[in-house]
């Protein structure tokens, strides 16, 4: 199986590549960058005027698999991962069962290699039953692939039990990722609290409600040398946090998703659309840009779009009974092209840094290189493509993005999974 | 001229549009007053009271206004309704609007309901108060008691006593107030105020009632809602009648033609002692009385009884 990509830019900051060159493809490998290549048994795809980069991964999906298949399944929602140009995700544990023994990672990465449309690199719980209470068997589960810890959609909420989770994964060099959430103070809470609580009639979510453990979680990576990723970041303290922990040299590192740079609590209008209640919630215009900044300076290390599918008769109901969440993998790259790169914020380069490099480092899974010998994950993507986000225009088997209804530029073409094509002129193969 | 279908908050109404409110609720007032209190205007209109929360003062007074319409009324909700078989609120919307009911009187527990019920009929829908969001109709049921009060808004000084934060009163009366021209001081513990009272628009926000109490033309006591607070936000009911209770002390401090407001039902000694409540100052029955009124009004003008009325004119004149 080879392919040959002509006349396509190749850009990868990490060998420091950005040229218009063809890209030969062989046994699942890159055999060579250079021009003018040829190859008489090769599928050729010819990329004039689109863009090759490292293939994308999300640290940050909620694939729901098992047991809330009713949401997306593992097939779903990696279809929808190389849809939307990803050729890597690293899966949520909050699943029914949840994923907090080796049995259940075994299940998920068996889905995943039967349903062959990216890698899937799971995490696993913390503690058992995401409950905050017991260790879960987390030896183990790194046995059987588990790539990183966390009790995603709560945070842990005792600090000795954390210190005890971070104490223990550092045991095996993998990361702990925070979803941070003092459930004493949140509380009910629906929305951000202050103007859209407010406005709203709705129990707020404060800032603080997250910044008291993104502090906490900080100091307890320097209490235990822990490396510390702190989930779905969404104001300007938490990002203050973060610059100010690895300015002192702690292993801290945080994501943000598309949603929390380009949405605020404004766009919760009198509507009161259930896709655009979110956990964290939607904060203020002055935090997306915070964010933004911080997506510029480089104290966000990744973009990830916390993928949560729910299925409509879920959303569709009275705003505080609908669950937090929406999908985002099919729309993060041209939200992140339209939103970041477009108007100035970031170069390409940056882009993959954010959405190809820092997220493997993270995972601390192999990375991917556009330079001969590096595995064949790769994504093409078309800078010009314009878009508009519909439900139809989806692989997912949720549909409650905020983003419907969005008119995008910059759209994900082709995907490439270890040699093999998974989607082919925005038709995911399989 | 009053072009509306639905009264989903506050918001949805100009000044005009509230004046015409209150100009009808007072045409109404005389039918309420009559012997015979019925009027044929909406003959063959279905309203719908779908209130998934309890409520005594303002279902009867929305049935009320509805029969003396002489409209059919259909009451959906409670524990007998499909809602609580698990059946989804747009599914109820949906099957009872396909049995060609012309208006829905929404009142639910949760924030934004009658926005979900609007997008799921053709029906016109009038928010009964929706969680601690709104409740219209009754800013406008005290707005026109207030009026008949006082003669006018402009430079009136209302203070609103109590639980702000989970008060759907109050997140329809100050908008309310502040649209007709009146100054609006909220009178609160701190925790008892929303995160952001100014969003609501009012002018001055204190914890101390008896500093501001003397200038106060309208003193509005909200109910301490005890089945709404989820921890106590106070240390104790004698603490808050002592801090926040208009007291027969209080009494004294009080502009002489001072008006005392309350959207019931009271908790006689927390937040007014019972002297107070039965005072003369007390326009509570009042406001009561008003809401039939402005509801009839208001069901008058959302269902097009108003434009039936110019169309009769012209016909009668040609």
């Amino acid at each position: 199986m080879k392919s040959l990509i002509k006349n396509v830019r190749a850009i990868d900051p990490a060998v420091s590549l950005d040229q218009v060159c063809d890209v030969l493809i062989e046994d699942g490998v890159i055999k060579e960058v250079g021009q003018s290549l040829t190859c008489d048994d090769a599928e050729i795809l010819d990329r004039r005027g689109h863009v090759l980069i490292p293939g994308l991964v999300d640290a940050h999906v909620h694939l729901r698999d098992p047991g809330l298949e009713y949401k997306e399944t593992i097939a779903t929602g990696t279809k929808a991962a190389a849809h939307g140009g990803f050729t890597g995700v690293c899966s949520m544990p909050n699943t029914k069962p949840t994923t907090d023994n080796a049995a259940v990672i075994d299940y998920v990465l068996e889905s995943a290699e039967k349903a062959h449309y990216c890698r899937v690199y799971p995490s696993g719980a913390c503690t058992v039953g995401l409950k905050g209470e017991a260790l879960a068997e987390i030896g183990s589960m790194v046995e059987h692939g588990a790539v990183a810890f966390t009790d995603d959609g709560r945070g842990v909420q005792s600090a000795g039990m954390m210190r005890r989770v971070m104490d223990y994964v550092k045991m095996f060099d993998k990361v702990v990722m925070s979803h941070c959430q003092d459930e004493s103070l949140v509380g009910a809470g629906q929305v951000n609290e202050g103007v859209a609580s407010t406005r709203l009639g709705l129990a707020g979510w404060p800032a603080a409600g997250e910044e008291i453990q993104i502090q906490r979680d900080i100091a307890l990576s320097e209490l235990t040398d822990c490396p510390i990723h702190i989930q779905h970041l969404t104001t300007r303290r938490g990002i203050e946090l973060v610059q100010e922990g690895k300015k002192r040299g702690i292993k801290v590192t945080c994501e943000v998703t598309p949603h929390h740079l380009i949405l605020c609590e404004d766009d919760i209008d009198s509507s009161y659309n259930t896709n655009l209640k979110m956990n964290p919630p939607l904060r203020t215009k002055d935090d997306n840009q915070a964010l933004i900044d911080a997506v510029k300076d480089g104290t966000v290390d990744c973009i990830v779009t916390d993928h949560a599918p729910h299925a409509l008769h879920e959303k569709s109901r009275e705003f505080e009974l609908a669950p937090f969440g929406m999908t985002g993998i099919e729309t993060s790259l041209g939200c992140v092209l339209t939103y970041l790169v477009r108007p100035g914020h970031i170069d390409y380069n940056r882009m993959v840094e954010l959405m190809a490099i820092n997220p493997r480092t993270i995972l601390r899974v192999p990375q991917v290189r556009i330079e001969p010998g590096s595995v064949a994950d790769l994504t093409i993507f078309n800078p010009e493509e314009k878009w508009t986000v519909t439900e139809d225009d989806m692989c997912s088997k949720s549909k409650n993005s905020g983003f419907l209804g969005y008119s995008l530029v910059g759209k994900a073409t082709d995907a490439m999974v270890g040699g093999t094509l998974t989607m082919k002129e925005g038709k995911v193969i399989g | 001229m009053f072009n509306h279908k639905h009264l989903l908050t506050i918001d949805d109404l100009s000044r005009e549009d509230i004046m015409c409110v209150l100009e009808h609720a007072q045409m109404f007032e005389e039918v309420n007053n009559r012997p015979i209190k019925k009027l044929p205007t909406l003959r063959g209109k279905t309203i719908c009271n779908l209130f998934l929360e309890p409520s005594t003062r303002t279902r009867g007074s929305f049935e009320l206004a509805e029969k003396r319409l002489s409209c059919d009324s259909l009451n959906a909700g409670g524990s007998a309704s499909s809602t609580v078989k698990g059946e989804s609120l747009i599914d109820t919307v949906k099957t009872l609007t396909s049995m060609k009911v012309d208006m829905f009187i929404v009142r639910h527990k949760y924030a934004g309901t009658p926005a979900l019920v609007a997008q799921n009929t053709t029906a016109s829908v009038i928010d009964a108060g929706d969680g601690k969001h709104e409740h219209p109709t009754q800013a406008l049921l005290d707005l026109y008691t207030i009026w008949k009060a006082k003669g006018s808004f402009d430079g009136l000084k209302v203070g609103i006593v109590g639980d702000i934060a989970h008060s759907r009163v109050a997140g329809s009366l100050v908008p309310a107030l502040k649209k007709m021209g009146a100054e609006v001081t909220l009178i609160a513990p701190a925790t008892l105020l929303p995160a952001r009272p100014d969003v609501l628009g009012a002018d001055r926000v204190t914890p101390h009632f008896d500093e501001v109490l003397p200038d106060l033309d309208v003193v509005y006591m909200l109910r301490i809602q005890m089945e709404r607070i989820e921890e106590a936000p106070f240390p104790s009911l004698r603490e808050y009648n002592l801090l926040y209770g208009l007291t027969e002390a209080r009494d004294k401090s009080m502009k002489e033609d001072a008006i005392i407001c309350h959207p019931g039902p009271i908790n006689r000694g927390v937040e007014l002692d019972s002297y107070m409540a039965d005072s003369s100052r007390s326009v509570i029955v009042d406001q009561v009385f008003s809401g039939v009124c402005v509801r009839m009004a208001l069901i008058y003008l959302l269902l097009g009884g108003a434009q039936n009325e110019v169309s009769h004119k012209k016909c009668a004149s040609n």
